[in-house]
């Protein structure tokens, strides 16, 4: 009798044992089966989802967001290595765009052509897009790169491999590999001073503030209130990158 | 930061043209990567011209079976070198194998290499071979005798019973051989085809281009390494066997035109946003290596060399050099190929308004020293299989 008591608990035992190691490795599998397509979700509800407004309308390209950008993060100087930089479009009459950023916009810029021959010009500061369907993430074969739970796109360094492929796979050319460190590198959205609650640095230094960061998920967060009232477009729409960062103001001419 | 990290790197921003991303400047894969899908390439195509005597029972390519099948080999095993030793981290290549991202095309590549690697290729051959080491190990005496007796792994029965069965089992493998011949490099294809920022690469063709092209590469390798054998070994060259390889080659290489030339029509006609820029840099930077070497040289002229043995029965001698030459204009143009593709569409902005430039370095693990290591390589590790394998010293199979 006893004997049958002790059987029985154990039987239920390892049916329950059983049943939940099933489920714990089914569920990592379907959380796991995300096979091919890669997009990323906000899981935790309670967190910010990142987005970020550029308006191309304030900037006065004067390089202070990529001089900022490289000191806070300590990204090399040469003018080859950049997470943050700023071009200067000009559109002449006889509709050839010409676009430059010598060092990265960061010393500011001249004017070249002649006010006469010029149709429009404008400053376009570039930066991670912060895609929440990120090809870089998707093709990272080791799963080095990944999106944080706010929706910023990070790369972890002692786990890259170096293969370059997310470079090649950015359609935006906002990762490089860091000459020194041998991984790739790339915006961070100043993910340590976010999580600080403060702004990323070259949003703190933008003196037009041309730039703003916040959580798409708050509909009353200024960003949200932007995107409500201006016509904004991202780069690259047709690539369905799911780019978080949007452009007021944004030309044909950018890509 | 030490001026050698990056003072080349202003001699290549000197030759920019027009503008590209701060972060372009340098090219991110270089000659290895090059050399690689080449590799690969010749692998695929040497293991499904083997497949043809197998499975389509092309009783004519019967001297180029084992030579195709260790050919395979020897560029197989060392396929991953140029891989690995590109990686700016190369001691963590391990972990594509133990935590692959399951979104990422290159992930899987470690699985495929494997499979292809342990499954199939090994397999086949030990099959194959396996009668013949149990003979050699109780021919040979001393060290050669131990050596084939652990390659028969202790398996020793040769019964006809036995033997039926190794070609059984080699014959499935073969089959199942011939679509991870397909998948091994239509995946290599993949890494490229599937890469949506850049429009060089990007196109569902890709895979497809990538397996004819290996195809018409490991075709003429086998070619080429049969004339050398025969001349190294003072043997007569089968010219039947030429002729039918010769046929294949001529056959694949129409469909790899094709597939090649549609692929750029549709670009053209389509014109989309990259037009412009591509068009730029196959009239520009891209001129002597794909008009000239991968089209004229590579394609047109082992093409038109080739119609015309189907046509004309030239003097033996002729025919022989003929096939000679046209392998290896063929090599040359489907590494062209490669160098087109890898090069090529690292060559241009994503801004699609200018183009970076690349400077081949002779010396450095990414230098064309480095690269003209991993060809010669396998050549090495083919002739040691072919002296430790000899297939003219096979026993012959019963029917």
């Amino acid at each position: 009798m006893e004997n049958e008591k002790v059987k029985s608990s154990r039987r239920k035992f390892l049916k329950s044992a059983a049943t939940l190691a099933g489920a714990t490795i089914g569920y990592t599998w379907l959380k796991s089966s995300q096979f091919l397509l890669y997009g990323a979700e906000p899981e935790d509800k309670t967190l910010p989802w990142y987005g970020i407004v550029i308006d191309i309308e304030k900037c006065i390209g004067c390089g202070s967001c990529a001089k900022a950008c490289k000191l806070e993060n300590d990204v090399p100087k040469e003018p080859f290595f950049f997470r943050n930089w700023v071009e200067q479009y000009t559109v002449k009459n006889d509709g050839s765009v010409i676009i430059v950023s010598p060092n990265g916009g960061m010393d500011g810029f001249e004017q070249t052509v002649p006010d006469a021959e010029t149709f429009k010009s404008f400053f376009v500061p570039k930066m991670c897009n912060h895609c929440a369907k990120s090809p870089c993430i998707q093709v990272c074969p080791v799963g080095a790169t990944y999106d944080s739970p706010e929706g910023v796109v990070l790369v972890d360094e002692k786990y890259c491999i170096g293969c370059r492929y997310c470079v090649q796979a950015c359609p935006y050319g906002c990762r490089f590999i860091h000459p020194v460190k041998k991984v790739a590198n790339k915006c961070t959205l100043c993910y340590h001073r976010l999580k600080k609650n403060l702004a990323p640095a070259c949003m703190e230094v933008c003196p037009t503030g041309a730039r703003m960061y916040g959580n798409l998920r708050d509909k009353h967060s200024e960003l949200v209130k932007f995107l409500k009232e201006h016509t904004t477009q991202v780069l690259r729409p047709h690539l369905n990158t799911g780019s978080k960062l949007y452009y007021n103001a944004l030309s044909s001419e950018v890509r | 930061m030490e001026p050698h990290h990056y003072q080349h790197l202003y001699d290549i921003l000197t030759h920019a043209q027009g503008y590209i991303f701060p972060n372009e400047i340098d090219l991110q894969w270089g000659i290895l990567i090059v050399v690689y899908p080449f590799i690969t390439g010749l692998v695929a195509g040497a293991f499904i011209l083997a497949s043809l005597e197998r499975v389509f029972k092309v009783k004519v390519l019967k001297p180029t079976y084992q030579i195709a099948l260790l050919t395979a080999l020897s560029f197989l095993l060392v396929a991953t070198m140029p891989l690995i030793s590109h990686l700016s981290q190369p001691q963590r290549a391990y972990e594509i194998l133990i935590t692959p991202h399951s979104t990422s095309a290159m992930a899987i590549f470690g699985f495929v290499y494997l499979w292809y690697l342990m499954v199939v290729l090994l397999l086949e051959i030990w099959f194959d071979y396996r009668p013949s080491m149990v003979v050699w190990s109780n021919e040979k005496k001393g060290v050669m005798r131990l050596v084939y007796r652990i390659l028969t792994l202790g398996v020793n029965d040769v019964s006809p019973r036995a033997l039926k069965w190794d070609r059984k089992l080699g014959y499935i493998i073969t089959v199942v051989g011939i679509p991870s011949a397909f998948i091994l490099h239509g995946y290599v294809g993949f890494i490229f085809g599937s890469i949506k920022a850049n429009p060089w690469w990007s196109t569902p063709l890709m895979p497809i281009i990538f397996l004819f092209s290996a195809m018409v590469s490991g075709i003429a390798l086998v070619m080429l390494v049969y004339m050398i054998i025969s001349y190294f070994r003072r043997t007569v060259i089968d010219l039947n066997v030429l002729d039918t390889i010769g046929k294949y080659l001529f056959f694949v290489l129409i469909l790899d035109f094709t597939l090649e030339g549609l692929d750029q029509i549709q670009r053209i006609y389509e014109a989309e946003e990259s037009f412009e820029i591509i068009k730029l840099l196959v009239s520009g930077k891209l001129y002597l290596t794909l008009f000239v070497a991968q089209g004229l040289v590579g394609t047109l002229i082992p093409l038109i060399t080739l119609a015309f043995l189907q046509f004309y029965k030239h003097k033996i001698k002729v025919r022989k050099s003929m096939y000679l030459i046209v392998s290896i204009l063929v090599l040359i143009g489907v590494y062209s190929m490669r160098w087109n593709v890898v090069i090529g569409g690292q060559l241009f902005s994503k801004s699609f308004s200018g183009f970076t430039s690349f400077k081949l370095g002779l010396i450095g693990l990414d230098g064309s020293l480095m690269a003209a290591f991993w060809l010669i390589l396998p050549i090495g590790i083919l002739t040691f299989l072919l002296w430790l394998l000899p297939p003219w010293k096979m026993v012959p199979e019963e029917e």
